[in-house]
C-alpha cells in the first residue's frame, strides 16, 4: 500500500465557528493506481490533497505514506516529503516565474538530488516543450505551462503524483492533450497518481474514483 | 458622480492602511528632513542679519590699524579734527560674550535705533548693556545696568564706548572707526593724521553670511540628498498604488466617468494626502532641527565667530518651503504614473501588471539615460567651471549612478547565479534579480544615503584632519600674546625674553596684492616655522630664498584668484618676488603672502609687530600667564594658549561631527524605512513567487531565512557600489564645489574605518528592514502560500 489515509479531520477558521471540511475521511491507493476525486466545491477535495502532500497538517487522523506518518512530521520533514516522494500538480501558478523552462523542469529533481539530464530532456521532447526550454513562464499559455509543471513533478521521479484541478484552466483540446501526456507518462514511471477534478471527463480517464461530501468518502 | 468615484478611489487607502502609511511617513520624513536643514539656515542667516543691522557697521567703510592692533583715543580725536566723520567703536570678549562699546551721539545706529532705552540712561549713571536675556545673562550682574532686547543679535550685547573699554580692559583704546555717510568734500588725508592706520573697504552684510556658507552649503546637501532618498519612497508608494487601481480606473472609466475628472481626483488626492504629509514633516522637522541646532549654533560659533541664539522660531519661510516641497515632490514623485494614466488604452486598464517591472526596453532606456548623465558628469568634471558646473556635476552624477543601480545589480546577480551550482542557490540569485524592479526604488535610496554619509563624512573627516594639521602648523608657538600698543609689544617682549626659549614676533599688515585686497605677514627665521610648516607646493629650497629675500609665499586663495604658482613673479608693494612656496590658509577669503621679516619692516615701518609666538615648555605656560597678568597687567583675553585653544577648536568639529553625525543616521534611517516599507508591499505580490518553491520542499522558515539573507546581499552589494561613488561625491565637493565656492582646496584624506562602520550600519539597517518581513514570511499560514495555487485567488 502506497498511501493509506485514516479517519482523516481538518477544520478552520470560521466567521463564528470553526468550519469543519474533512470529518473522518479514509481511502486507500496503491503504487501505480491512479484515482480521481471528485465532489462539490468547498467539499474539501484540495484539502484532502494538501493534507496528503504534506502541505497542511490535519487536525486529527492518520496518513501513511511510503511507509512515513506524515501527520507527525514536522515543518522540515514535510517539506523533505514534498521534495523527495511527492509530487505536486496545481491548477495554476505553479512554476518559479523567474527560473527558465528547462529550469523549472529540474528544479524539483535537483531538490531530491535525482537529476537525470536525459530523462528531463526527454520528458520535454514528449511534452512538446523542446523548443521553449529557454523561455520564462510568463512566455508560455496555460497549456504550456501546466506540462512544464507535470514535467518538473516526473523529472523527480515521485512515488505519489498529486494532481488539483490540471486541466481546469484549459480549454478542452488542451486539456486532453495536457491529461494524456500526464497518464502515460505517469503510468510509464510507475507513479501513483491522485487527480482532484470536477470534469466528469477526466474522472472517467482513472482508474478508480472516490467521491467527497459532507466531509466523508461517500 | 464625482462624489461617489471619490469614495471610491479612497476605499483603495481604507483597505490598505500600510500603503497609506508608507506613502505619508515617506513624503513626511523627506519633509522633515529638508524643513528640519532649512530651519537650521533660516535661524542662522535671520541672525547674521541681526548681527549685521545692529551695529549697521559693516557695511560702511572703516579705519582700522594697520597692523592689527587697536587704535588710540588720540587718533579718532586728530580725525575728527581733521573733517573726518568718524565713530569709534570697541569691540571684545567678554564671558563669551561679543561686547561693542559704542558712541552713541555719532554711532551710524544708536542704542535708541536698537529699540531700547533712552540716551541718557546708556550713557550716563551706572550705565546700560542692552542685549537679549539669554546673552545678558553670561555678564557680571553688577556693573551697568542690563536691559532686554530681543531684536538684538544673538550673542552680542552693546554699550556705551567708556564703559566697553573699561570692561574689556581697554581704556583708552579703539577697536575700529565707521566711517559715517555723507564726509566732507574738504579733509586732511588720512595718512598725514595717522600713517599706522588705513581705510578699509565697506564690507557687505552678508559678509559672515559668506564665510559660513561653506557649512550651510554641506547642510542643504545633506537636506536635497534626504528629500531625495523620501521622494524614491514616494514615488514607489504612488507608482504600486496606481498598478493596483488599474482595474478600479477601468470600471469608473465604463461607469461614465471622464478621464480629465478622474486624473483631477487622482492628483487631488495626492494634493490632500501631501499636504497632510508636508504638515507632519514640517512639525517633524522643527523636533529635529530643535535637537540639532544647539549643535549648529557651537559650530558656527566656534568656526566662524558667527553667533545663533540656539532657540529656534517658527519662520513662515521656512514653513511655507516645507509644504512646497512635499507637494512638489509628491508632484514629481507621482507625474509618471499620472502620465501613464491619462495615456492608458481604455480596456487596457484593468490587466494587472507586475508593480514597477520595468520591461527590457525601459530597463535598456534607464540605462542609456545613466550613461547620458554619468557622461555629462565627467564632461562636466573636465571643462565645467563655475559653481552652477559643480552642482551640475553633482546632480548628474548622483541621478546617473542611482539610475544605473539596477542594470549593475542585475549583471552582478546573473553572475552570481552563473557561478551557483546547488539549486536553492541558483533559485536564490535567480529570485533576487526577480525583485530588482520592485526593490530598485529603496535600493537607489539606500545607496544615495549610503553615498552621501560616506561623501559628507569624507569630507568633514578630512576637514578636520586639514584642519588639525594646519592648527599644528600655525598654533606652534605654546602662548601667544595680543598687545594692545606697539610700546606693550616691547614691554612684553623685554619681560618674557629671558623666561622662554623664544620670542618670534608676528608681522601682518593689509595691502593689495595681485590686484586685490590681502594681507603681507612678515617672518622671523626660525626652527618653529622650518619644523612645522607644510606647504601644497615648494620649491626644495623655500625656506632659504625666503629668509634671502628672494622669494615670497602665497596663501592657496591668493595662487588660484592671481594664477600664482612656483616660479610664477607676485609683485609686492614694488618688490617683485618669485613664488617659491604655496601654503594653506583653510578659511582665511582673504589672500595672503609671506615674506622676510625685514622685508617687512623696511615695507611697513609704522606696523611693529603686536602679536608675540613665544616658545617655552608647555608646562611652564600658566605660570608665565599669571606672570604677565600680574606684573605687566596684561589682560587674559590676550593671552592664547596654544593647548587650549587646540582643544577648542577640536571641540568644534566633534560638534560638527555630531551634527553630521545626526543626519547621517537619520538619512541611513529613511533609507531603511524605504527598504522596509518596500518590502512589506512586496511581501504580498511575492507569495506567487515563494509559494511553488514552498510546494517543492523547502520550508517557510528557510525562506524567511533566504529573505533576510537576500536584503541583507542586496544591501552589501549597494554598499560596495555606494562606497566609491561617496568618495567621488566626496571628491567634487572637495576639489570641485569647495574650490569654486570658496576658493581653495581641501586635501582629500580616506578613512576605511568609517565605511566599514557605515557599511556594518547600512547591513544593520537592511537586516532589521527585512526582519519583520521574512519573519511574517517564515510565520504564514500554509493556507495561505496554497491560496495561490486556487482558482479563486
Amino acid at each position: 500500500m502506497l498511501l493509506a489515509v485514516t479517519d482523516l479531520h481538518k477544520s478552520f477558521p470560521g466567521a463564528d465557528a470553526p468550519v469543519r471540511v474533512l470529518r473522518g475521511v479514509s481511502l486507500q491507493l496503491e503504487a501505480g493506481q491512479t484515482m480521481a476525486l471528485t465532489g462539490e466545491s468547498g467539499s474539501g477535495k484540495s484539502t484532502l490533497l494538501h493534507l496528503i502532500g504534506g502541505l497542511d497538517r490535519p487536525d486529527a487522523g492518520q496518513i501513511v505514506l511510503d511507509g512515513l506518518h506524515v501527520e507527525t512530521l514536522s515543518d522540515r520533514g514535510r517539506a523533505a516529503l514534498r521534495r523527495d516522494r511527492v509530487g505536486v500538480v496545481f491548477q495554476q501558478f505553479n512554476l518559479i516565474p523567474s527560473h527558465s523552462v528547462g529550469a523549472n523542469i529540474a528544479f524539483q529533481a535537483r531538490l531530491a538530488g535525482r537529476h537525470d539530464a536525459d530523462w528531463c530532456a526527454a520528458l520535454a521532447r514528449r511534452l512538446g516543450l523542446e523548443a521553449h526550454l529557454a523561455a520564462y513562464p510568463e512566455q508560455l499559455s496555460g497549456g504550456q505551462q501546466q506540462r512544464v509543471a507535470i514535467a518538473r513533478t516526473l523529472a523527480a521521479r515521485p512515488a505519489l503524483v498529486l494532481a488539483d484541478e490540471p486541466t481546469g484552466n484549459l480549454d478542452e483540446t488542451t486539456a486532453e492533450a495536457v491529461l494524456d501526456a500526464m497518464l502515460s507518462l505517469v503510468t510509464e514511471t510507475g507513479a501513483a497518481l491522485l487527480v482532484v477534478t470536477h470534469s466528469a471527463q477526466v474522472a472517467g480517464r482513472m482508474q478508480r474514483r472516490a467521491v467527497l461530501r459532507g466531509g466523508v468518502i461517500a | 458622480m464625482i462624489g461617489a468615484a471619490l469614495g471610491a478611489l479612497m476605499s483603495f487607502w481604507r483597505a490598505r492602511p500600510l500603503q497609506l502609511f508608507t506613502l505619508l511617513a515617506g513624503l513626511a520624513l523627506a519633509t522633515a528632513l529638508w524643513s528640519g536643514v532649512q530651519a537650521i539656515n533660516a535661524e542662522a542667516r535671520a541672525s547674521y542679519a541681526a548681527a549685521s543691522a545692529t551695529l549697521g557697521g559693516d557695511s560702511l567703510e572703516r579705519i582700522v590699524d594697520r597692523a592689527g592692533g587697536t587704535l588710540a583715543q588720540a587718533d579718532y580725536i586728530a580725525l575728527r579734527r581733521g573733517g573726518w566723520l568718524v565713530s569709534p567703536v570697541v569691540e571684545g570678549r567678554l564671558n563669551g560674550v561679543r561686547l561693542a562699546g559704542i558712541d552713541p551721539l555719532t554711532a551710524p545706529q544708536g542704542p535708541t535705533e536698537a529699540g531700547a532705552g533712552d540716551l541718557w540712561g546708556f550713557i550716563g549713571g551706572r550705565g546700560q548693556i542692552i542685549g537679549r536675556a539669554d546673552t545678558l545673562r553670561n555678564l557680571p550682574q553688577e556693573g551697568p545696568e542690563l536691559v532686554e532686547q530681543h531684536s538684538m543679535a544673538p550673542g552680542l550685547a552693546i554699550a556705551d564706548i567708556g564703559q566697553a573699554q573699561r570692561l574689556l580692559g581697554l581704556e583708552g583704546r579703539i577697536s575700529y572707526l565707521v566711517v559715517l555717510p555723507g564726509q566732507p568734500l574738504r579733509q586732511v588725508p588720512l595718512a598725514e593724521i595717522a600713517p599706522g592706520l588705513e581705510l578699509t573697504a565697506a564690507r557687505p552684510a552678508t559678509d559672515l553670511a559668506r564665510l559660513t556658507d561653506s557649512f550651510h552649503l554641506n547642510l542643504t546637501a545633506f537636506g536635497l540628498l534626504a528629500f531625495a532618498v523620501g521622494i524614491f519612497i514616494v514615488h514607489g508608494a504612488v507608482g504600486l498604488a496606481f498598478e493596483q487601481r488599474r482595474a478600479l480606473v477601468r470600471t469608473l472609466r465604463a461607469l461614465g466617468l471622464p478621464l480629465g475628472a478622474l486624473i483631477g481626483l487622482l492628483a487631488g488626492e495626492l494634493l490632500v494626502l501631501s499636504l497632510l504629509a508636508g504638515g507632519m514633516g514640517v512639525a517633524l522637522g522643527y523636533l529635529i532641527a530643535a535637537a540639532l541646532l544647539p549643535d549648529v549654533a557651537a559650530t558656527l560659533r566656534g568656526l566662524y565667530g558667527a553667533d545663533l541664539t540656539g532657540q529656534l522660531q517658527i519662520r513662515p519661510v521656512w514653513w511655507l518651503s516645507g509644504l512646497g516641497m512635499a507637494v512638489g515632490g509628491a508632484a514629481l514623485a507621482s507625474a509618471g504614473a499620472l502620465w501613464r494614466l491619462a495615456r492608458l488604452p481604455f480596456l487596457a486598464g484593468g490587466q494587472r501588471r507586475a508593480w514597477a517591472l520595468a520591461g527590457q526596453r525601459a530597463l535598456r532606456r534607464q540605462f542609456a539615460l545613466a550613461i547620458g548623465l554619468l557622461g555629462l558628469a565627467a564632461i562636466l568634471a573636465l571643462r565645467g567651471s563655475g559653481l552652477l558646473a559643480g552642482f551640475g556635476l553633482l546632480a548628474a552624477l548622483m541621478l546617473g549612478a542611482a539610475l544605473l543601480l539596477p542594470v549593475v545589480l542585475g549583471w552582478l546577480l546573473r553572475g552570481c547565479e552563473r557561478l551557483a551550482s546547488a539549486p536553492v542557490a541558483q533559485w536564490f540569485w535567480a529570485d533576487s534579480r526577480q525583485q530588482l524592479p520592485g526593490l530598485s526604488l529603496a535600493l537607489m535610496a539606500l545607496m544615495l544615503a549610503m553615498a552621501a554619509n560616506t561623501g559628507v563624512s569624507t569630507m568633514v573627516s578630512s576637514f578636520r584632519l586639514t584642519f588639525a594639521g594646519f592648527l599644528d602648523q600655525r598654533l606652534m608657538a605654546e602662548l601667544y600674546v595680543d598687545a594692545a600698543t606697539p610700546a606693550e609689544a616691547d614691554r612684553v617682549r623685554d619681560y618674557v625674553t629671558p623666561r622662554v626659549d623664544a620670542v618670534l614676533p608676528l608681522m601682518a599688515a593689509q595691502t593689495m596684492l595681485a590686484g586685490g585686497p590681502g594681507e603681507l605677514r612678515g617672518m622671523v627665521d626660525h626652527a618653529s616655522f622650518r619644523d612645522n610648516w607644510q606647504f601644497l607646493a615648494a620649491l626644495p629650497d623655500a625656506w632659504d630664498r625666503l629668509h634671502s629675500g628672494r622669494g615670497v609665499m602665497v596663501s592657496e586663495q591668493l595662487a588660484r584668484r592671481a594664477d600664482l604658482w612656483l616660479g610664477d613673479v607676485l609683485g609686492v608693494e614694488g618688490t617683485a618676488l618669485p613664488v617659491v612656496a604655496v601654503v594653506g590658509d583653510y578659511g582665511n577669503p582673504v589672500g595672503q603672502a609671506i615674506v622676510t621679516a625685514s622685508l617687512f619692516a623696511s615695507l611697513h615701518p609704522e606696523a611693529p609687530p603686536h602679536r608675540l609666538a613665544l616658545r617655552l615648555p608647555p608646562g611652564e605656560v600658566p605660570g608665565l600667564v599669571d606672570a604677565l597678568v600680574r606684573d605687566l597687567g596684561i589682560s587674559r583675553d590676550r593671552l592664547t594658549d596654544q593647548a587650549a585653544l587646540k582643544a577648542y577648536s577640536m571641540g568644534v568639529f566633534e560638534r560638527t561631527f555630531a551634527v553630521t553625525g545626526a543626519l547621517n543616521l537619520l538619512t541611513l534611517a529613511v533609507a531603511g524605512f524605504a527598504m522596509l516599507m518596500s518590502l512589506l508591499t512586496l511581501a504580498a505580490l511575492r507569495l506567487p513567487q515563494l509559494a511553488p518553491v514552498w510546494a517543492l520542499g523547502l520550508t517557510r522558515a528557510r525562506l524567511g531565512r533566504l529573505e533576510l539573507l537576500r536584503a541583507v546581499l542586496l544591501a552589501g552589494l549597494v554598499t560596495l557600489l555606494a562606497v566609491p561613488l561617496g568618495l567621488a561625491l566626496a571628491w567634487v565637493l572637495l576639489a570641485v564645489v569647495n574650490v569654486e565656492a570658496f576658493g581653495w582646496r581641501l586635501p582629500m584624506h580616506l578613512f576605511p574605518a568609517d565605511y566599514a562602520w557605515l557599511a556594518g550600519l547600512a547591513l544593520v539597517a537592511a537586516a532589521l528592514a527585512a526582519w519583520w518581513p521574512a519573519r511574517r514570511l517564515a510565520r504564514t499560514r500554509p493556507a495561505d502560500l496554497l491560496r495561490v495555487f486556487a482558482n479563486e485567488r
